[in-house]
Parts: structure tokens; C-alpha cells; sequence
């Protein structure tokens, strides 16, 4: 451990010779260094960025510090260890259970994961996730008049309908909800993943695409001209730099939209992996940003990650509360000008349809779009009927069915001209 | 181990004197960053003081300041250093007519005499440490970040034409951010981190006082009563430090000494603190009004 090794001295500066000085001299015993490296892996534990610099330097501060001085310790530390506002506030709590063993039932491991490998996590949905279709209780569904007996039955005359080339055509026309063996759910989710790239990739294209820009690159023009004593024939020009769309994802992971929710997150998962910004969300009483978790490596720690929020479950869905949280601690960081915010909810509201209209007027103040998918437009005879939908209708760009495959991909051509 | 509470003290000391008020934990901030040498990176709201934690640290080591305000397509040459492309031109011209060959007017133009700083390469290439600030990373694409990594780190540039410049002094950097963009964990890492936060009623106090010595104890006091009221109510737009002080001053202007002496003077006055129509329509008269009787 990097924290073991003797502290570097600082160069050159006088002033800092004498701390350092002091900190070489200054022998801390094993123990401590042991319980100052314990200290540093909880706090990575907890999703602190610390590198090697960080530790040995632990050292050099703690030498000229009093040791009965805890609170100039905890305020070095911290000015040392955090690097950003989350670790800032978090760093208290752990430091004070760590040291003092307070409050460390309250606990938890506050999530904020680097981003490793983008691999598919959600392998067995049915399985893992709380609100994929088949774990859920049978009331949470909609009701899709089928019963368990049905389903052997149905899964055979699916099967004998689709074969050959136009299976997966057929595949992107079968609502979400009545994707029921495993096998098509995966390949639905493979379709997903697969559409999300494909967005990208076409939207980049058109970014290439785009008009050049006007200015002089003076250094290139001079470079040239000197072999012509100096008059600029060759011109080069600068070309603009084009700005990344970017995307945001609010997952409505309520009981009512839990036959559509595992797609949804395949298709979050995708775009995470297909867009350069694009950040992920996903809300019933409240918001959760998965951004990080939906690219977690490990897929066991993935799903512990989504099981906070089942804590929410039954308390119906708020969305409007959970837009002010998304408007009032994401936003600032997730939206810039080119950012398209996508909403993927039915709409039912057990908050105040005040309060989401609220919102989602702040919100359309920020961002390029906002669009909103809802399962139930791709059903027949319905109508946004529902409170809550009914206010936010007025300021939604973009209000789309999303109950297929086909529906998601109807949205690209929409997306490309933003 | 008296030379760290000594040399903390010291620094809150030397920052008040130059009429910046810290609290404990960024005055140790600043020590850290003398002592480790690192940049210190301050996030917070807009209008907290972070730019003015910079402006105070210069006047404290007598260093000059240097700013680089960041915005979006920012990149070396606006950063780092620019040729003087008209005079390079006229060059070229001079040393065409007397014959010279191109080896020989390409070496010329591109030296030093040629080369203009811009505030990176100004704050290597100071004779003394200079404070160097750079305002609103947040501001800044990815790209600039990435290359500031490597100045920040090594203190050095290389210019393709001149070769590698290394630093006359290492200046005190202090980075600012909004939390307009995530800064990447890179950059995070290199540096030690400080949230500025909205400064509590007392704090406050000091702050008016220390700007404006003329103020009378008990209005400065109501100001930050009030101040710390408004912000409490739900806006757009939080007030900041220096709508704080923009608007002791106006009331300092009109020479009023007590706010509820005038409170629709005083309800005329939240220009300086309410910078949306929306929030100016939500604090009306009567909540004004109500917020200055629980104050006064």
C-alpha cells in the first residue's frame, strides 16, 4: 500500500523544507500508517477518487497536524481526499464512523462507482431486477388479459409464427408486454441496445457532415506563405467544432410500467454505451441516478444498486417531486445545449399535476427537447387522460408511443435534427 | 506541530487584512495548497466569492494575478500562447526582399520576439510565484481540460516551434467551477477541493463589514438577516456575496440606517439582489415587507 512509504519531500520551496522536514523526522508509527491505508480504501469504498499522490500526501499533513487537533484533521483530509460536492458532504459521516465509530449503522455505500467496463449487467432480468416482467406481483402489471396458463400456449404460437427472415420484424411490432419468453426478451433487448447505437452512430455522421468554419487558421496560412514571401495563397481554414448531442434518460420504474421496464434499460444501457454524454435516471417516488451503476462491472453490485429503489415501491409515482430533484441537483451537470431530455412514463401522477407542471416548465427552459415516451399511446383507444399527463403535455416536443421496437425507432429521425 | 495551527491562523489573519473573510476550513485549504502544492479547485454556487478567494490570495503574497476565464471553445493557442501573425507577415516580406532563404525567415519568425503570452504561458514564465487563476473550468470542452492535466502537472509547455518551455516559478493555482459539466476525475484528482457555500449570518456580517467600515453594526446585521431570509424563499436565482454588497451599498447611498424605517425604499432596492423577472414577481411587496418586520 502506497501509504506506507516514506512521504516525499517537497523541492525547492524553503518554507514547505521545514513541513517536510518535519514530517520525515516525525515518526509515525505502523499502526497508524495501517489505520490511515484502512482509511483510505473506505473512503474509496465509498467511491472517492484517491491515487497514489493523495495517500502519500495523507502523511505530510498529518505530520505538523496536533493529533488531538480533530478537527483541523478532518478538515485536511477532507480538503485532500474529496473531489467533488458528494464526497464533500459525505466525508463527515465517514470520517466520524471510521475514527470514532459514529453512526455507522446509518451507513451505506454511497453510490457513485468509476465507470469500468460497459458490459451488459442484466443477464437474467426476470430474475434480478425488481420490476422486470414475471417478478413483479401479478397486480403491479397491467393487465394484459393473459393468465399463467395462457402463456405456455401463446409462447407455441408465437413460436410457429415467427421464423426465418421476417422474425424479427414481427419482433418489433409485439408490445413490450407481451414479450413473455425468455429467449425473444432477449433478443427485444438485443434490439434495443442495438437501435441505441445505431442512433448514435447516424447522428456522428451528420456531425461530420456539417458546415465548415470560417476561420483562419493563421499558424498553417503563415507556415505556407513563407516559401512565397509571405502572401497567404494557401488558405486554411478551422473547422468548426461541432457539440456532442447529448442525452438524458428518466426512467418511470414504477409498479404501472414494470412490463416495459426492462427494455427500457437495455435500451438506457445501450445508449450509455453508444453516446459520448448521455446520463441515465430512473424515478417512481424518487430519483435515482443509475448512470454510473447501469456501467457497472460486477452485475451482482449492479442490481444491489437498483434494489434501492425498491425502498419506494407502492407510495405511487411522483413525478413531478422527482423532476424538481432532476432539475435541482442534475440538471446544472447533465444539460447543456445540445441535450435532448427523454421521459419514459405513462403518466400516471400520484403527485400534484401543479407540481410536475412546475417542473417541467424549468426543465423546458434548460433543455433542446424534451420527449416523452408513453407505452400506453401505442394502445389502442387511448387517450392522455391522466392528470399528470395532461400537464406536462404542454411542454413536450415530442410525445411518442414506445410500447415496441418499432416505436423507438421511429424517434431516430427525430433525434437526428436536433 | 504549533507551526500548522500558527501558519493556518496566520493565513485567515493575512486574508482579512486585505478584506477577504474565510472560515476555518478554507483557510485550511490554502495552507494545504502551499504545503502540497497543488491546485485548489473551489466549486459552489455562483456569486459565493470563489473568484474573489483568488483575487485575496494575490493580495496576500503580493503575487500578481493572472486570469484565464474559460468558455466553451477555449483552446491552447486562447490559453497558452499566439504568434504575432501581422508582424510575422511584415517579417516575411523584410527578409524575402533581402534574399534570405526560407530555413532562414522560418527560424527568425518563429521566436521568441514573435511569440505572444497569453495567461498560461504568462503565469510559468513569471519571475515571481504568480497566483494564477482560472475561472469556470466547467466552462471549458473536455479537450482543454485533458491539456490542462499536463500543464498543471509537469509546469512546463512545449511549443512546436520553440521547443519546451519550463517554468520560472510554480504559481498558486486556484480553479473555479459552477457545476455547469462534470469535471472529469482526472483533473478532480490533481487537485484539492474546497466547497464554497453560501457564508452564514455571521460570516456575512464580517463580510459587509469588512467591505463597507462605515456601516452601522446593527444594519449590517439586519442585511444578513435579511439576505439569509431571501434565500431561504424559493428562487430562481439566489442571491449571492455580491448582491449582498451591492445592496448594503445602495442602502448605504440612500443613508438609511434602520431597514424597517423604508421598507418600500427597501422593497425598491431588490434589483440588486433578484436577477429574474420571475423572482422580482414572487417577492412582492407584502412578503418583503413581512421578511423585513421579522428582521428588524
Amino acid at each position: 500500500m502506497a501509504v506506507k512509504k516514506t512521504p516525499k519531500i517537497g523541492a525547492s520551496h524553503a518554507a514547505h523544507e521545514e513541513v517536510a522536514g518535519a514530517a520525515t523526522s516525525f515518526n509515525i508509527g505502523a499502526p497508524v500508517r495501517l489505520r490511515f491505508a484502512a482509511f483510505v480504501r473506505s473512503l474509496r469504498a465509498n467511491g472517492f477518487a484517491i491515487g497514489l499522490a493523495e495517500s502519500h500526501d495523507v502523511l505530510r499533513v498529518f505530520c505538523p497536524i496536533d493529533p488531538a487537533d480533530r478537527n483541523a484533521l478532518r478538515t485536511s483530509l477532507r480538503c485532500l481526499f474529496a473531489s467533488r460536492q458528494a464526497d464533500w458532504e459525505n466525508f463527515d459521516a465517514i470520517f466520524n464512523a471510521f475514527w470514532f465509530g459514529h453512526g455507522t449503522k446509518g451507513m451505506t455505500r454511497f453510490e457513485d462507482r468509476r465507470r469500468t467496463a460497459p458490459e451488459a449487467q442484466f443477464d437474467t432480468p426476470t430474475n434480478d431486477f425488481p420490476h422486470a416482467p414475471g417478478n413483479g406481483d401479478a397486480k403491479d402489471k397491467p393487465d394484459d388479459g393473459r393468465d399463467p396458463a395462457d402463456q405456455h400456449a401463446s409462447k407455441e404460437r408465437k413460436d410457429a409464427r415467427w421464423g426465418g427472415a421476417t422474425m424479427q420484424d414481427s419482433l418489433k411490432q409485439t408490445d413490450f408486454r407481451h414479450i413473455l419468453n425468455q429467449e425473444e426478451l432477449q433478443r427485444a433487448y438485443a434490439l434495443a441496445q442495438r437501435l441505441a447505437t445505431k442512433m448514435r452512430t447516424r447522428l456522428t455522421r451528420r456531425d461530420k457532415l456539417a458546415q465548415r468554419g470560417r476561420h483562419l487558421d493563421f499558424r498553417r496560412v503563415i507556415h505556407k506563405s513563407i516559401a512565397r514571401g509571405g502572401t497567404p495563397i494557401e488558405l486554411v481554414f478551422r473547422r468548426r467544432k461541432t457539440k456532442p448531442l447529448r442525452l438524458v434518460i428518466l426512467l418511470d420504474a414504477s409498479g404501472s410500467m414494470s412490463a416495459y421496464t426492462a427494455v427500457f434499460v437495455r435500451f438506457m444501457h445501450g445508449a450509455l454505451d453508444a453516446f459520448k454524454y448521455a446520463s441515465t435516471f430512473l424515478f417512481h417516488t424518487h430519483l435515482v441516478d443509475v448512470t454510473r451503476a447501469m456501467t457497472e462491472k460486477d452485475p451482482q453490485r449492479a442490481i444491489d444498486r437498483f434494489s434501492l429503489l425498491s425502498q419506494g415501491v407502492g407510495g405511487g409515482t411522483k413525478i413531478g417531486e422527482s423532476l424538481a430533484i432532476f432539475n435541482a441537483r442534475h440538471a446544472a451537470r447533465t444539460i447543456r445545449s445540445r441535450t435532448a431530455v427523454m421521459i419514459i412514463s405513462d403518466g400516471f401522477d400520484t403527485g400534484e399535476p401543479d407540481i410536475l407542471a412546475k417542473e417541467m416548465a424549468a426543465l423546458r427552459r434548460r433543455c433542446r427537447r424534451i420527449i416523452w415516451l408513453n407505452p400506453m399511446l401505442g394502445w389502442k383507444d387511448y387517450a392522455p387522460e391522466a392528470a399528470g399527463m395532461k400537464a406536462a403535455l404542454p411542454f413536450i416536443d415530442l410525445f411518442a408511443p414506445a410500447h415496441n421496437l418499432e416505436s423507438l425507432e421511429a424517434l431516430e429521425p427525430y433525434l437526428a435534427r436536433l | 506541530m504549533t507551526t500548522m495551527s500558527l501558519a493556518r491562523s496566520e493565513i485567515s489573519e493575512r486574508l482579512a487584512t486585505v478584506g477577504y473573510v474565510a472560515d476555518r476550513d478554507l483557510a485550511t485549504a490554502l495552507w494545504l495548497m502551499d504545503m502540497l502544492r497543488r491546485p485548489l479547485l473551489l466549486e459552489g454556487e455562483a456569486g459565493v466569492g470563489k473568484t474573489e478567494v483568488a483575487k485575496a490570495l494575490a493580495k496576500v503574497h503580493a503575487a500578481p494575478l493572472i486570469r484565464l476565464q474559460c468558455y466553451e471553445g477555449l483552446d491552447q493557442n486562447a490559453a497558452l500562447y499566439e504568434w504575432n501573425y501581422q508582424r510575422q507577415l511584415l517579417a516575411i516580406k523584410l527578409h524575402d526582399s533581402h534574399g534570405e532563404t526560407t530555413e532562414a525567415i522560418e527560424a527568425q519568425i518563429f521566436s521568441e520576439a514573435y511569440l505572444l503570452e497569453r495567461p498560461l504561458l504568462a503565469a510559468i514564465r513569471s519571475p515571481t510565484a504568480s497566483v494564477l487563476l482560472i475561472d469556470e473550468i466547467d466552462r471549458a470542452d473536455d479537450e482543454f481540460e485533458a491539456f490542462l492535466l499536463e500543464v498543471l502537472s509537469d509546469y512546463q509547455v512545449t511549443i512546436p516551434e520553440l521547443g519546451t518551455i519550463a517554468a520560472r516559478s510554480i504559481p498558486r493555482v486556484v480553479l473555479t467551477s459552477n457545476g455547469t459539466r462534470e469535471i472529469s476525475d482526472a483533473l478532480r484528482r490533481r487537485c484539492l477541493y474546497h466547497y464554497v457555500d453560501f457564508p452564514d449570518q455571521d460570516r456575512e456580517v464580517a463580510i459587509i463589514r469588512a467591505r463597507y467600515p462605515e456601516i452601522e453594526v446593527a444594519l449590517a446585521l439586519q442585511v444578513a438577516r435579511l439576505i439569509q431570509a431571501i434565500r431561504r424563499e424559493d428562487l430562481r436565482k439566489v442571491p449571492g456575496v455580491a448582491e449582498t454588497l451591492d445592496f448594503a451599498a445602495a442602502l448605504l447611498g440612500l443613508g438609511q440606517s434602520d431597514l424597517a424605517q423604508d421598507p418600500e425604499a427597501v422593497h425598491d432596492l431588490l434589483t440588486t439582489l433578484l436577477k429574474t423577472h420571475e423572482d422580482q414577481a414572487r417577492l412582492t411587496r407584502e412578503i418583503v415587507e413581512r421578511l423585513i418586520a421579522k428582521v428588524a
